[in-house]
Formats: C-alpha cells, sequence, structure tokens
C-alpha cells in the first residue's frame, strides 16, 4: 500500500475540451495545481471529490481504489474522505458557523455533542472561536475561508483539496490569510491539492508545482524548476515573477549579494521576496531620486511577449524585468548591455516563510 | 391613475359590501350555530389534510420534474399544471368517473377495501388535494430549480448520504419556496368549492365544509352567510400576515 494520492485520470468534459492528468502526493506534501483560468482546474477537484466521474484511469488514495471506470469502481463522495475548500466556500446558508462546521462529523454519525466539541475546536484553531452562533452571511470573506477550511478539516479528511482558496478575497487580507492557510495546510498531514491561478501563491504555499493548461499538464516540478525552465509560453510569463529568499531585519532584507530596503518592515528572519517585473525600472545611468533600491547590473537575456519586452538580468541579482518595446529600442537593450535597475521600497514584497512548505 | 384606482376597487368594493352587512350583535350566536362550526371543523381538518398529503406527495413529485430527466416529462408537467387551470366543477367530475362508486379506480378500490370515496369525508380531502397540490409542485420545483447544486456537492464531500443531504441542505434551503407552496395549496384547498360539491356533496358535518355551508346559508339565511364569509376573510388575512412575517424574516 502506497500512502498519499496516486491519480492518472481522463475525463471529457466535451467534445473538445478533455482533462488529463497524473498526480503523485504523498502525505504532508502540498501540489498546486497552476493554470489561467478554463484550464480545467476545477474538474480536476470535483474528480478527486467524486463529484463526476473519470471516464479513464484511476484514482488511489492510502491504497484504496477510489474511482476505476475499467473495474467498474467508483466510490461516492459521501464514503472518500477527501475534503474539499470550494472557491466561494459554499457554507450553508441555513446553518450556523459552529454547525457548519460540524456538518461532517455529524454526517458521519458522531453524537451532537462530541461534534459540537470538535467543532468549537476547530472554530478555536482558525481564530474564530467567538462567530460559533453567527450565520455564514454575516462573515467577512476571509472569515468564511477559514469557516470553509475548518469545515473541511474537522470531517477528518485523508485528501485536502483546495479550489482557488484566496482568489475571493481583496488584496488587503489576502497575504495574512495566506500565511495562516500555509501553517494550517503544515498542520494537515495528509497529501494536499491547491488549485490557483495566481503564480505567486503557487510559489509560496507548494511544494511542486504542475503547470495545467488546456487540460494537459505541460509541466512539473518545483517553483525553481518551473521558473528557470518554464517549458511553455505560459510558464515563461510566470518565470519572469522573481522570487528570491532571504533574512529580513525589519527596513531590510538580506537576499544574498544584495541588501533590499522594504517598505514591510515588520518580519525579522527567514522570507520570501518577490517583486513584479513591470515594478523593476531600467536606466542607462544611475538614476536619482526615491527608488531606495539602486544597482548596476547587465542584460543577459531579452525575450519577446509580443506587447512587452522581458529582460533577465545578471549578477548581482538575477531579476526580471519587463519594459515596452519602444524602450528598448530607445536604449538599445541587448543582451551584454551595462544598465541600472531601479525597485521602490514599496514595491518588494515580504512573505515570512522558506517557501518550502 | 384613475384606471389604478379602478383596478383597486375591484378588491376593495366587495370587501365594504360584506362589510357593511355584516350583523355585528348577532354575530356570536350566528357563528355558534352547529351548522357553522360543523363546517368550521371540517374545513379545517380537511384543508390541513389535504396539505399534508400534497407535502408527502407533491415534494417527490416536484423533485423528480426538477432533478430528474425523463422522456414525456413536459407532458407530465402539463398535467400537474392542469386543476390549475381547469373547472373545478370538470375536476370533481372527473374524480367522480374515476373514483365514483361505477369509476375506473372507484370500483376497484370498492370491492378491495370497501372504501367509498363520493360523498364521504375522505372525498372531500381529494377533493382539496386535486385541485391545490399544483401550486405546492410548482412553487417546490422553482425553488428546487433555482438553488445552487453545488451545496448538494459540498455536503457529500462532508460524508452526507442522499438522505442526509435531503435533509439537512436541500429542505432547508428550499424552505422559503416550501412554505410559500404550502401557504397556497392550503388556501386553495380552504377555499375549494366546485370540485368539493360535485365530488363529495353537501352533507352537514361531513361534507359541508366553509364555502358550501356560505353557498347553501345565501339560500336561506343571509345573515349567517356573511358571518361565515367574514370568519373566512379574518383567517385568510391572519394567514396572509404570518406570511409576509415569514418572508420578511427570511429576508
Amino acid at each position: 500500500m502506497t500512502a498519499g494520492l496516486d491519480a492518472r485520470f481522463t475525463l471529457r468534459r466535451s467534445e473538445a475540451f478533455r482533462v488529463d492528468v497524473a498526480l503523485q502526493i504523498p502525505p504532508g506534501v502540498t501540489v498546486a495545481l497552476l493554470g489561467p483560468n478554463g484550464a480545467g482546474k476545477s474538474t480536476v477537484v470535483a474528480a478527486l471529490a467524486g463529484l463526476l466521474p473519470v471516464d479513464e484511469g484511476r484514482v488511489v488514495l492510502d491504497g484504496t481504489v477510489l474511482d476505476d471506470p475499467a473495474a467498474g469502481t467508483l466510490v461516492p463522495p459521501e464514503l472518500r474522505r477527501v475534503g474539499v475548500v470550494f472557491q466561494d466556500y459554499l457554507l450553508f446558508p441555513h446553518l450556523s458557523v459552529l454547525e457548519n462546521v460540524c456538518f461532517g462529523l455529524r454526517s458521519r454519525g458522531a453524537p451532537k455533542d462530541r461534534a459540537a466539541a470538535a467543532g468549537a475546536e476547530w472554530l478555536d484553531r482558525v481564530g474564530l472561536g467567538g462567530m460559533a452562533a453567527r450565520r455564514p452571511g454575516d462573515l467577512s470573506g476571509g472569515q468564511a475561508q477559514r469557516v470553509a477550511l475548518a469545515r473541511a478539516l474537522a470531517a477528518e479528511p485523508g485528501l485536502l483539496l483546495l479550489d482557488e482558496p484566496l482568489a475571493a478575497l481583496d488584496v488587503s487580507t489576502r497575504s495574512g490569510l495566506r500565511r495562516a492557510l500555509a501553517e494550517h495546510l503544515e498542520a494537515f498531514g495528509g497529501p494536499r491539492l491547491f488549485i490557483t491561478h495566481d503564480p505567486a501563491e503557487a510559489f509560496l504555499l507548494a511544494d511542486e508545482i504542475h503547470v495545467l493548461e488546456d487540460g494537459a499538464v505541460t509541466q512539473a516540478g518545483t517553483a525553481d524548476d518551473i521558473r528557470f525552465r518554464p517549458r511553455t509560453p505560459y510558464a515563461a510569463d510566470l518565470a519572469g515573477f522573481n522570487l528570491f529568499r532571504g533574512t529580513a531585519a525589519g527596513a531590510t532584507v538580506d537576499v544574498g549579494p544584495h541588501a533590499l530596503a522594504v517598505a514591510d518592515d515588520r518580519h525579522r528572519g527567514p522570507v520570501l521576496v518577490t517583486i513584479q517585473p513591470v515594478a523593476v525600472a531600467v536606466h542607462l545611468a544611475q538614476p536619482t531620486g526615491s527608488p531606495r533600491n539602486t544597482w548596476a547590473t547587465v542584460v543577459e537575456r531579452v525575450e519577446d511577449l509580443g506587447s512587452r519586452i522581458r529582460l533577465q538580468m545578471g549578477a548581482p541579482l538575477p531579476l526580471a524585468a519587463e519594459v515596452t518595446r519602444a524602450a528598448m529600442t530607445e536604449m538599445g537593450l541587448e543582451p551584454g548591455r551595462r544598465v541600472w535597475v531601479a525597485v521602490k521600497a514599496t514595491e518588494v514584497g515580504v512573505e515570512p516563510g522558506t517557501g518550502e512548505g | 391613475m384613475v384606471l389604478g384606482l379602478l383596478g383597486l376597487a375591484v378588491f376593495v368594493v366587495p370587501l365594504a359590501g360584506l362589510l357593511a352587512r355584516v350583523p355585528w350583535a348577532r354575530l356570536p350566536a350566528l357563528l355558534g350555530g352547529d351548522v357553522v362550526t360543523d363546517a368550521l371543523r371540517l374545513s379545517a381538518v380537511t384543508s390541513l389534510a389535504a396539505v399534508a398529503i400534497s407535502a408527502v406527495l407533491g415534494i417527490p413529485l416536484a423533485w423528480l420534474l426538477a432533478r430528474v430527466e425523463f422522456p414525456g416529462k413536459r407532458v407530465v408537467r402539463a398535467v400537474v399544471m392542469l386543476p390549475l387551470v381547469l373547472p373545478p366543477v370538470v375536476g370533481g367530475s372527473a374524480l367522480l368517473f374515476a373514483l365514483g362508486r361505477r369509476g375506473l379506480v372507484g370500483e376497484a378500490l370498492g370491492d378491495a377495501t370497501g372504501l367509498v370515496l363520493p360523498f364521504s369525508t375522505l372525498g372531500v380531502v381529494v377533493a382539496a388535494t386535486f385541485v391545490a397540490m399544483p401550486f405546492l409542485v410548482l412553487t417546490v420545483e422553482g425553488g428546487l430549480r433555482s438553488m445552487d447544486r453545488r451545496f448538494e456537492g459540498a455536503a457529500a464531500t462532508l460524508g452526507a448520504g442522499r438522505w442526509t443531504v435531503l435533509r439537512r441542505v436541500t429542505l432547508p434551503m428550499v424552505a422559503p419556496s416550501l412554505v410559500a407552496g404550502v401557504v397556497l395549496t392550503w388556501a386553495r384547498a380552504f377555499g375549494e368549492f366546485g370540485a368539493t360539491i360535485t365530488f363529495a356533496g353537501n352533507l352537514q358535518g361531513r361534507t359541508q365544509t366553509l364555502p358550501l355551508a356560505v353557498f347553501v346559508a345565501l339560500e336561506t339565511d343571509r345573515d349567517t352567510a356573511v358571518a361565515i364569509s367574514l370568519v373566512m376573510v379574518a383567517v385568510s388575512l391572519i394567514v396572509l400576515a404570518a406570511l409576509r412575517d415569514r418572508w420578511w424574516g427570511a429576508r
């Protein structure tokens, strides 16, 4: 018996569209399924949860075959022990927050008081102990997300699926909730599959990333595999995402060869730093003015993305920048060209953690 | 504006006419008569029984129409809707031909169980159910159709089997439709006249419900007819008010 998830299946949604994936997720590992909208990510969730039967292949969880059309096996969702955090959470509007969290235990026949005690404990764990009697309609997006997570985990699943758990939240709360989510994922011992279209989330939360495009996995590997050896234009677009490991000391973060000034000065210790390529300004001479981070570097590679041009910089920091075609022509940007780059401290994102799950 | 007020008058004038004729002083005596109390009791029992039967049979039927694909579904829905547009007298006649002593089903039923529906209290319930159940089926079907079915999937991933999903998720989530359907069904059953008098007749204490009592009283004792009408208006208003509160509460 192999622990964890072993799924390899094909599911035809229509004549033209089929989803074809192979996923092996050992216990304690987070895999991100990263892809654009309409790539078939939610179909994968539905198939693993048992809400859509697969057409070919096998889904095996902890040695138990859940779906195998060739053998005529199909375990219904209620017997699968697959926990799902749905994209818009789907909290039952007619039940209280506590009743939502207890739902799984109650459905499996746990006595009311024991289920309520376990549910209350889960609510405490996600920091919503005081909200037990509320209705889901009274919750903020972030609170609803935590209730959905508690509801899925309280049912004691063997596999946890998260379908865009952060997509419905506004940007200001997303980073804090991403951190909390990382902790809860860590605490759940089983395999975890996390669906997202946001490369930052995939890079920050997952141990391994599968890129799903048009129903097929086009690349699988670690964040670095995908960033530095992209195999498709979509993955190459993700590759431009600047992600560095560093050590924070308040207003500066040491990223190895360089110390970056950051506006977010709350962090100490190991962090991940993100910089959007469009936030990197390129100059021919040393810039003056407000940007806190400027250094001299050399253009190593020039990629044509159509409307934009991606520049990959060399030492001291492998930074990607995006400029317009006009700017490239005007400045004569080509491999080997010496330039200055500038990044405002406010454009540097800082996330605690090592990015290794 | 003038047409709108005329439209309002269509509803207000009959009510005013009724209220103007109410013999307030004799009201308690009129309502205490055994014709009225018998009819009131019978109406209460039969209309509630019709609602109960409609719920037990109508919810599964609504579920079939909303959730299961089968050939001839449009025909089935048309048949369910028929009593809504059919003149009740015709409905009553149809019941008589089907369930009467010599009827299609009635004869076999009588032979097998000794049960005779026409001109019995049970017949009143059958007639009321026939004309009123479509309201329940259609409102519940609408509720089931407009419900987001992904909630049922979410419940299943949490370990809920089909019955648990139905009991703890589907029915509570269509509760507003269910309540509306029950009230409409009850109102229709409570006011039922044509099918009842055709199929069940007009026997005091057995098949004479409030509307039938009003009809008879109009011929003989106008004051009693007015008194019974007033009772029915009052009951209907109370139910309407209760429903309104319920709808406000759900928002």
